[in-house]
């Protein structure tokens, strides 16, 4: 049995590194991540772990000398935060082009301007096309978890590609939570020992990493790494049983809570769904036909899954913590696609909140819950995009 | 041409020094041109070809090799010549 402790969520991901136990990890400071990567330090200089640890001077240069170390063949992860994930653009696109394996936990924070510390989901479903799997945690317990699961995850021959695991800047990285650890063997075992599949420092079997392709090769790349994605979800599934064997916690591609015979559905994914949970206990309470799907996986989004999941449902409420300016919010648009495949397709709302770290509160869910039992009654939706506790 | 199923992931290259097999001199817009009377067999333009495509054999300089000459120039350039007559001079390609 693990123990079971009071931590951070940013301690809880710093000590699955610890007992990932990587060979490189190239970093750079930014809140609120930046505990992780203190702590780890520390780990580094107690010799704790075997990594070599490079202080960068930027993100950007944190994400290419991962890059670097990973086609040298090393298991290799860095962790970042908003400007920071934002300054690793271009280089997102390398490590998933190249078929990198780096996992990079993801300290969910809101985007500048204005300039804010605090947690939305802005920075990473802002990057949901850089061809890197996502996987979203509520809490520090599934921020560990997926840590650990993600190098298994990416790794997979069929898969090979780099994963971001995000938890929700402070309402997670900062809170002090009760969690349960799994011991360091248990954690060494189940993650294995890493196999590149072609490595720079393999000086007998030569390759070249990140030649020019022109139009007349670049789209088949481009079609693998949809290939890679799609099998990611069976990947996901058979690392899910195997972590349940050594840690008793499931997980799927979504968590459905409540979902059996729900007629208005609310999705939301991060530390926004444990309150939303409580609210839908008490709904059900009353009688109302209320649930809640998770998602985990966003990228790949499991659109059939998801679809199948919310099919008896009348009104669906997508909740997002992230925006699209003149569109929909992100996880609104991936479920809405989903549901383009059911027959019988229920009534749709998003609603954005908690931009910039604004708490989301049990008052906001009964809101949404209020206003799906009035669209459930009139058949009528008022305002398919709308705001939760912005003031007027 | 290969399918993407055929194809090793990521772009990777995983033989050595296939770069010859990939003909490249189709980009080239002046193509250099040696003029064998004028060579003093320096090899300088061999040690600067950026694309190895000064053919050397036995210590001599041979012809270009075209298929990978990309026109750069840099060997017309460098070339000393003799009393003052390039050995490499740039024409334009297509005349
Ligand atoms: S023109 Fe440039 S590429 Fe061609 S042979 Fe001369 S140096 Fe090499
Ligand atoms: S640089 Fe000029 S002179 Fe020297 S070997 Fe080449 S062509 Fe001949």
């Amino acid at each position: 049995m693990g123990k079971k402790l009071a931590v951070t969520g940013n301690q809880a991901v710093a000590t699955a590194m610890k007992q990932i136990n990587p060979d490189v990890c190239a970093a750079y400071p930014i809140t609120p991540q930046t505990e992780i990567m203190q702590r780890f330090a520390s780990f580094v200089s107690d010799g704790e772990v075997d990594t070599e640890l490079i202080t960068v001077e930027s993100e950007h240069s944190a994400m290419s000398a991962c890059i670097g170390a990973a086609a040298a063949g090393g298991r290799v992860m860095t962790a970042t935060s908003s400007q920071g994930l934002a300054l690793m653009w271009e280089m997102l696109y390398i490590a998933s082009g190249m078929r990198l394996p780096i996992v990079m936990p993801v300290v969910n924070r809101a985007l500048s301007a204005p300039i804010n510390i605090h947690g939305d989901h802005s920075d990473s479903m802002g990057a949901r096309d850089s061809g890197w799997i996502q996987l979203y945690s509520e809490n520090a317990q599934e921020a560990y978890d997926n840590v650990i699961q993600a190098v298994r995850i990416g790794e997979h021959e069929n898969v090979r590609l780099p994963v971001m695991v995000c938890m929700d800047g402070f309402i997670i990285s900062h809170s002090i939570e009760s969690m349960e650890f799994l011991p360091d063997e248990v954690v060494k075992e189940f993650v294995g020992e890493y196999k590149p599949l072609y490595s720079l420092l393999d000086v007998d079997n030569p390759v070249t990493y990140g030649p020019l392709v022109l139009p007349d090769y670049y789209m088949e790349f481009k079609r693998q790494q949809h290939e890679a994605m799609g099998n990611v979800k069976e990947v996901v599934l058979e690392v899910a049983k195997e972590f349940e064997k050594v840690s008793g916690r499931s997980y799927g591609l979504f968590e459905e809570y409540r979902l059996d015979d729900a007629e208005v559905i609310i999705v939301i994914l991060n530390s926004a769904a444990g309150t939303a949970k409580d609210v839908v206990d008490q709904y059900r309470d009353k009688g109302v036909k209320v649930g809640l799907l998770k998602p985990r996986l966003f990228r790949p989004f499991p659109y059939k899954e998801v679809a199948e999941a919310l099919s008896g449902a009348k009104v669906v409420a997508v909740l997002d913590r992230a925006d699209s300016f003149g569109g929909f919010g992100p996880v609104y648009m991936e479920v809405a696609s989903a549901l383009t495949t059911n027959g019988a397709r229920p009534l749709m709302l998003n609603r954005i909140y908690g931009l910039g770290g604004r708490d989301f509160m049990p008052e906001h869910a009964e809101t949404v819950i209020e206003e799906l039992k009035r669209v459930l009654d009139s058949g009528k939706i008022e305002k398919q995009k709308d705001y939760l506790g912005v003031r007027e | 041409m290969k399918g993407w199923r055929e194809l090793t992931i990521g772009a990777i290259i995983p033989e050595a020094g296939n770069a010859a097999s990939y003909n490249t001199g189709s980009w080239r817009a002046f193509r250099p041109q040696w003029i064998e009377e004028n060579c003093i067999q320096c090899l300088f333009c061999w040690i600067y070809c950026p694309d190895s495509a000064v053919n050397v054999k036995d210590g001599k300089r041979g012809e270009f090799d075209y298929d990978h000459c990309k026109g750069c120039g840099i060997c017309a350039m460098e070339c000393p010549g003799k009393k003052g007559k390039k050995a490499i001079v740039m024409v334009e390609e297509g005349t």
